[in-house]
């Protein structure tokens, strides 16, 4: 039975269905596309302050209509309505914003409070009204996505391609402005008017999202999948693609469930599939997430930690102390400022490494392929401070920090740059220049 | 007006307007610009002629109003008066002769877009409208971004590149613009010692084509080394002219030695009264 379900839900088998996935998977196309330009400009939240202006402007619209005896649950007029009150609202935010000294998140804030509160109030009045059939309109609030006809799918998936079809072929232009507005507007380009377009077209998919996902979450159509994608890549025609395409799989999955379980709101669904995806692409994003970062900081550490101790074993050996575990030890410790835990997990790491052994009295030994690092670690270091001495100015006490901090992510291209740079060292180790111990503020 | 000649104040917007007393065509030529934000005047009456083929230094003071002389030219901060002329004309007609390096922390460098594509946008204006970046115009990017030693950087994500090579790739999308007169604003701020040989390489190499570089900078230090020209700026223009002729002690404390007073109470007084 259940599983019955499922597959005519999957396949699209009900001619109702067919219809909302194809309304909202639009959407989630349309949202995803036009989302990415609106993230990177930085504009999110004017979105935000549009969708909930919008909602003054159903209230009238069904007031208007009412009064002149037409039907007031016409959704093209609610929609024009919408429209138009939602793009007055972005009106007086950048109006706010551009005259005055309040800051935008101030007058966003203002805009999207004050409309919305009106429009509850009109809906207030509406239902106090007798005769009047109002029930729909608090559906345009939180969304009503089952409620959609082929009409308004047909209406969606228009608007859909208008997004795609001019974010393509403004692909450059968009991108121009959106990375560097002054630049754009010195090289000559119409910023004011692409940002016009850009912004009607982000006005455009919020209104007809509305009924689908509602006022207050139509948000989230715009700005988690772009969100999302960006874990994914550095390139912006890749991160279209993937929002465009996470717009679309939140909304299927989305639609998928709520036919399945027809007491959960489509709209609420999609923006809590978005949210799954988002989190998903957050943690194992292959560009930006956060399991990688922390990945590659782990590796830079441990790589740190191996080889700064290879380098004190290696000077160590150099001053002589190498001989006894006490001296060693002490070496290490005193001299080169290590703490009992750091030292520990370093010679663990660098005895699995194969680096080094400990010799029956318990002083540790550099292998010889141990050696042959350390030789290498400790002849960049060194060739990386005279580099900074002779070429950058620092001072000698500075030298160091610098050295240490830099010469773990040394590349082999730098490193022989450093040599061509140096070129009297040739492959020999040179000697430090300066003391090593606590004197010369080594560690 | 003999271009050798400082120029301060008013005095000299009574001549006529864009060429020196030879006849030659100034490359910039402003009369008269104020600018104001909500009322508050940053700029004050600003006349400057310019003479083609210098590389010119702005400095000034923080709030001198540098980078607002700049916006101002370029059209990207409204002018409460006056005319700005490229070359005998209305800058908006002159656009495409003019190339501009705006400040590095203008724009965000988590932006998804590599160092060559960055580059590539100073040729925009040349491919037009619609349509894509092809094979062609990849390679003038790729060719630039050599010119400032970063060849071997191009696909690298703009956020993985130091203060100093995203200054560089900058100035390579100035540079692809390929304009007669050129913009930077601070182009030295905050970059390593390599950076700043290649952008004074690039200064020198500009000149030398006979192109037109005006360059807001701060460190005084480096004037007489960096630049021919010299426009010292404190909300006016305190003295503009050949560095040799300019630079002075008394200019320098004309510019930093603290705003003119009557000047200052006068822009309050603006201030309040809105």
């Amino acid at each position: 039975m259940i599983a019955d379900r499922l597959m005519r839900v999957l396949t699209l088998a009900d001619y109702n269905t067919r219809v909302v996935m194809f309304g909202t998977v639009m959407l989630g196309i349309a949202g995803g596309v036009i989302g990415v330009f609106l993230l990177l400009r930085r504009r999110a939240l004017l979105a935000d302050a549009v969708s909930h202006a919008a909602l003054p402007g159903v209230a009238g619209a069904f007031l208007l209509i009412l009064a002149l005896g037409g039907n007031p649950r016409s959704l093209p007029l609610l929609m024009l309505g919408a429209l138009v009150s939602g793009l007055f609202g972005m009106g007086c935010v950048l109006f706010i914003t551009r005259f005055t000294r309040i800051s935008q998140d101030a007058a966003l804030g203002i805009v999207l409070s004050v409309f919305f509160g009106f429009g509850i109030a009109l809906l207030g009045i509406i239902q106090r009204t007798r005769g009047a059939p109002a029930a729909g309109l608090n559906s345009f609030i939180y969304g009503r996505t089952a409620s959609m006809i082929r009409a308004d799918a047909m209406l969606i998936g228009t608007a859909a391609l208008v997004v795609v079809v001019v974010s393509v072929v403004l692909f450059k232009e968009f991108r121009l402005f959106t990375f560097d507005p002054d630049f754009a507007a010195g090289d000559g380009w119409p910023v004011q008017r692409l940002d016009t377009l850009l912004m009607a077209l982000v006005v455009a998919v919020t209104v007809i999202g509305l009924q689908a996902v509602g006022i207050i979450l139509v948000i989230a159509i715009l700005v988690v999948p772009p969100a999302a994608a960006r874990f994914w890549t550095d390139r912006l025609d890749h991160m279209v693609l993937i929002s465009a395409g996470m717009g679309a799989i939140g909304a299927y999955l989305g639609t998928g469930i709520s036919a399945l379980a027809p007491r959960l709101p489509a709209g609420a669904v999609i923006v809590v599939a978005h949210g799954a995806v988002f989190v998903v692409s957050m943690l194992f994003g292959s560009t930006r997430g956060v399991l990688r970062d922390l990945f590659a900081h782990r590796t830079l550490a441990r790589r740190t930690v191996m080889q700064n101790l290879l380098r004190a074993l290696f000077e160590c050996e150099e001053a002589g102390r190498g001989g006894s575990v006490e001296s060693q030890w002490r070496y290490l410790t005193t001299a080169r400022g290590w703490i009992d835990r750091e030292l520990t997990r370093g010679l663990r790491l660098l005895l699995h490494d194969g680096s080094i052994y400990r010799l029956p009295a318990g002083a540790w030994q550099l292998t010889e392929l141990g050696r042959v690092r350390a030789a290498r670690v400790t002849r960049n270091h060194r060739l990386w401070e005279v580099y900074l001495l002779e070429h950058a100015e620092t001072a000698r006490a500075h030298v160091d920090r610098g050295a240490d901090y830099i010469e773990h992510v040394l590349g082999e291209e730098l490193v022989a740059e450093l040599e061509a740079a140096l070129p009297r060292f040739g492959k020999v180790v040179p000697a430090s220049v300066h003391v090593i111990g606590p004197a010369g503020g080594s560690a | 007006m003999d271009a050798t000649a400082p120029v301060s104040g008013p005095i000299a917007s009574e001549q006529t307007p864009s060429s020196d007393a030879d006849g030659n065509r100034c490359a910039l030529h402003i009369r008269d610009l104020t600018v104001a934000y909500h009322r508050k005047p940053v700029l004050w009456d600003v006349d400057l002629d310019v003479p083609p083929s210098v590389v010119a230094g702005i400095v000034g003071p923080n709030g001198a109003g540098k980078s607002t002389l700049i916006k101002a030219v370029l059209d990207l901060v409204p002018h409460a008066s006056g005319t700005v002329e490229i070359f005998g004309k209305p800058y908006r007609k002159q656009r495409r002769l003019v190339g501009y390096v705006p400040q590095r922390e203008s724009v965000d460098w988590n932006y998804p877009i590599n160092a060559l594509e960055l580059v590539a946008m100073g040729l925009y204006r040349t491919i037009g409208w619609f349509r894509r970046v092809g094979p062609v115009y990849r390679r003038r990017a790729l060719e630039a971004l050599a010119d400032v030693g970063m060849a071997d950087l191009a696909r690298r994500q703009i956020s993985q590149l130091s203060g100093g090579q995203q200054q560089r790739i900058f100035l390579a999308r100035a540079l692809v613009q390929d304009a007669d007169v050129y913009f930077m604003d601070e182009p030295f701020s905050g970059v390593d010692a390599a950076t700043e040989k290649a952008i004074i390489a690039i200064l020198q190499r500009l000149r030398e084509a006979g192109k037109t570089v005006f360059v807001v900078h701060h460190d005084l230090e480096t004037v007489r080394e960096y630049f021919d020209y010299l426009i010292m700026l404190n909300m006016r223009v305190v003295s503009a002219g050949p560095v040799a002729d300019v630079f002075t002690p008394e200019n320098l404390r004309r510019t930093y030695g603290g705003r003119l007073t009557l000047l200052d109470r006068a822009v309050d007084a603006m201030g309040r009264s809105r």
